[in-house]
């Protein structure tokens, strides 16, 4: 059953009853690293090519996750999925075994935000009884797609985020479970006119405020109200920017508002500049971090926002601003 | 709030590079380059080699070195603190067509290292030719005027 309020969907009859986590090296020398259900050592994964070791990245996560669910893969009925990669590639070479029907997403680092938005949707329709929802990016081949090979010796900018290599996926199903999909608010895209691809926070922050402000108007609820309202990946300049912005929009956000860029790394230790960034940024701080606390209770009421900036190499290149997205989804302990 | 009124916000809340901090790295380093240059210039001459000769293997002693400190991954690191200090030099050119040679064999001999290996270096070629070219002119109109 869902019901339309404005700009948000409430949905009766979704919850996520398995998610799992992997991550890489860097990412498990972080602050949360310990929360993750795998730290993969080796970066390539065994693997001979970058977008190969991305795909061998999912692959772990979604096995994992199954293996949790208690639920054959047979008895899957949809997989949402997406990365960085063109045409999606690190996540359909990951499930083109699996034999699921696959939904393809692209919403750059939004993707963990938008897949849940769909199955959660899908879930309280109705449609489906077991979804999984994955996101997975790699800092090696980001890097090689986006800006420069590895061994370059480039200068990054102070402003500049460092993608994550890791995965999140979590299974969807309307049977209840301890974390329900309560609302989601699907994004509009936005665009201030930031050129900057080394800013890509604050490219995106704009965004993130209106999908905050129509969720909270459609609900009728404030900041105050929630256990913890967290991004995707603004790091910090963009989630000092929101801040500024939600500010000025007379909804300020307190020490309950975080960002999953600024989560998975130490700043002052790991060289990451204004933090992380990529899709498996927010998939894999949701999968490894967020979601055990929701299921514990330890977290009640949670407002999940995956941010995305969706310019591409070329659009970059012919000096066109960036268009973001954010998805927000609002998770309770049920 | 207007995009010119966001971008004024956006500067304000974006750090700038530590614009003293890097000039001085990228002074130190690109120096010490260019000494170690220097010191292998008179190892070379004082082998016996000609003053041309001697600054061809200066040249040909910093591409193979910085090929192989690219090799090994560390060449980054350096550049990471060295910026233009490591750029300007000709390790920074070896450095800029070695990293896409190595980054894209995984998709061939051909397509990979032989199509990619000048996708950043290609650039200062085609316009460091033009350049000279024009000069070249340029010399050649003047010794006919002159």
């Amino acid at each position: 059953m869902i019901t339309r309020i404005g700009r948000s969907l409430t949905i009766d009859g979704a919850y996520i009853h398995s998610y799992a986590a992997v991550v890489g090296k860097k990412e498990g020398e972080g602050p949360i690293g310990n929360e993750f259900d795998k730290i993969c050592d080796d970066t390539t994964l065994g693997q001979s090519s970058w977008e190969k070791a991305e795909s061998t990245l999912l692959k772990q996560a979604i096995d994992l996750c199954v293996s949790k669910s208690n639920v054959p893969v047979k008895d899957y009925d949809m997989i949402f999925c997406g990365d960085l990669l063109d045409q999606c590639m690190g996540s359909t070479m990951a499930v083109r075994s699996m034999g699921i029907p696959t939904i393809g997403l692209y919403g750059a680092c939004s993707t963990m935000a938008e897949g849940l938005v769909l199955a959660g949707l899908c879930a309280g329709a109705g449609v489906t009884n077991h979804a999984l929802v994955t996101a997975e990016s790699h800092f090696c081949s980001a890097e090689r797609q986006f800006r420069f090979p590895l061994g370059y010796g480039g200068q990054r900018t102070p402003t500049s985020q460092w993608t994550v290599t890791g995965a999140g996926v979590a299974a969807v199903s309307p049977t209840a479970s301890a974390i329900c999909i309560k609302d989601v608010t699907p994004g509009r895209i936005v665009d201030m006119g930031v050129t900057d691809a080394n800013n890509m926070g604050a490219a995106m922050a704009p965004a993130a405020l209106d999908t905050l402000v129509s969720f909270f108007t459609d609900t009728a609820t404030a900041p105050d109200d929630y256990d913890l309202i967290i991004t995707g990946d603004l790091g910090q300049v963009g989630s000092e920017i929101l801040r500024d912005l939600m500010q000025r929009e007379g909804k300020p956000l307190g020490a309950n508002y975080t960002d999953c860029g600024l989560m998975i790394y130490d700043r002052d230790r790991q060289d990451v500049h204004a933090g992380g960034s990529g899709c498996g940024c927010a998939a894999s701080v949701l999968c490894g971090y967020l979601l055990p606390r929701i299921e514990n209770g330890t977290l009640n009421n949670v407002l999940f926002m995956a941010t995305g900036a969706l310019m591409s190499p070329t659009s970059s290149q012919q000096g066109m601003s960036i268009p973001s997205i954010a998805h927000l989804v609002h998770l309770t302990h049920a | 709030m207007t995009n010119q009124e966001y971008n004024v916000l956006v500067k304000s809340k974006s750090p700038n590079s530590k614009l003293g901090v890097n000039m001085l790295k990228a002074f130190l380093i690109g120096g010490l380059i260019c000494a170690f240059g220097q010191v292998l210039l008179l190892l070379y001459s004082s082998a016996g080699a000609e003053e041309k000769t001697a600054s061809t293997l200066v040249s040909v002693t910093l591409i193979f070195l910085s090929v192989v400190l690219t090799g090994l991954g560390l060449y980054y690191k350096i550049a990471k603190h060295g910026g233009a200090g490591t750029l300007v030099p000709i390790t920074g050119f070896a450095n800029a067509v070695a990293s896409p040679a190595i980054e894209y064999k995984s998709e061939g001999q051909i397509l990979g290292v032989g199509a990619k290996m000048f996708t950043i270096a290609g650039p200062v070629i085609v316009f460091g030719v033009m350049a000279s070219v024009l000069y070249g002119v340029i010399l050649w109109v003047w010794q006919m005027l002159v």
